[in-house]
């Protein structure tokens, strides 16, 4: 693919995941905010694709827009939490938080400006594409990180105990 | 014309900014909680956009990496609104104030 097309294709999901987030917290129904940000994830995904990370966008798919998304939708639909109130809140409460978000957007944007015109992190132009298959990605992960790997499976098995206790009713009050 | 690295990371920024904004503007826990995976997200956009620029796998990895931790958060947090649900018929986060001093 020549760079015409892949600008295109970048500028096009780029637009499509900042609408999805917008649209994503501007939506007063929590259904179609879940549905929102699966299309971000989609279009993320897509980029993924644009930066040679085929296993990473696969992934994003099939875990991010997949299941995590669809155990936000069944806790949604489970505490019929779709309609409760969106923005509303104690007033003063939000004047300063709209004030915290807009100073964090600008130390951002700003940083991030900083960085493109001083710092030149993009100066060095594209390096050579390697190889980032499946198997080269599944090989360095079990080269160089066989621990981490083994964590995460205890760090799950965790999170899976962990909820099974928490969700538990108590004999009494069932 | 050709897209560099620092186009991603600029969407990188603003997905993160939307994020940040929506933890700090919507009440309803559940939105809070999916504003955070869309961090994580832009968080993983970055680690992938790196990883191209520097010709390392180790980014790829890495992003392995945060979407299982993400994946046992968002089970954890979940169930943890789930409780808070059951227990106070709400998931507003003004109203879950139990530890305020």
């Amino acid at each position: 693919m020549g760079s015409g097309p892949v600008i295109i294709l970048f500028i096009l999901m780029a637009l499509v995941s900042i609408t999805a987030a917008v649209m994503m917290l501007r939506s007063h129904n929590a259904v179609h905010s879940a549905l929102w940000l699966v299309l971000n994830f989609t279009a993320i995904a897509v980029l993924y694709v644009l930066l040679n990370a085929p296993f990473i966008a696969m992934v994003q798919i099939t875990v991010y827009a997949g299941a995590i998304m669809v155990l936000f939708l069944f806790v949604i639909m489970l505490l019929g939490a779709e309609q409760l109130q969106a923005m509303t809140g104690v007033e003063g409460n939000e004047r300063y938080h709209r004030a915290v978000a807009i100073v964090l957007v600008v130390l951002l944007v700003g940083g991030f400006g900083y960085l493109v015109t001083l710092g030149g992190i993009g100066s060095g132009g594209e390096t050579a594409v390697i190889d980032a298959s499946p198997v080269a990605l599944g090989l360095r992960l079990f080269e160089g990180y066989v621990l981490p790997f083994e964590v995460t499976g205890v760090l799950l098995l965790a999170a899976i105990i962990g909820v099974a206790v928490f969700t538990r009713r108590k004999k009494k009050e069932a | 014309m050709e897209i560099t690295i620092d186009w991603y990371i600029a969407l990188s920024a603003i997905l993160f900014s939307l994020g940040a904004l929506g933890v700090l503007l919507r009440r309803n826990a559940i939105i809070v909680f999916m504003s955070i995976e869309m961090m994580l997200n832009a968080a993983n956009l970055a680690f992938v956009a790196f990883s191209r620029h520097l010709g390392d796998l180790d980014g790829q990895v890495l992003v392995f990496f945060v979407i299982t931790v993400a994946a046992a958060e968002v089970a954890v947090g979940l169930a943890l609104i789930v409780t808070i649900f059951r227990s106070k018929k709400s998931i507003n986060i003004d109203e879950i104030n139990l530890m305020k001093g």
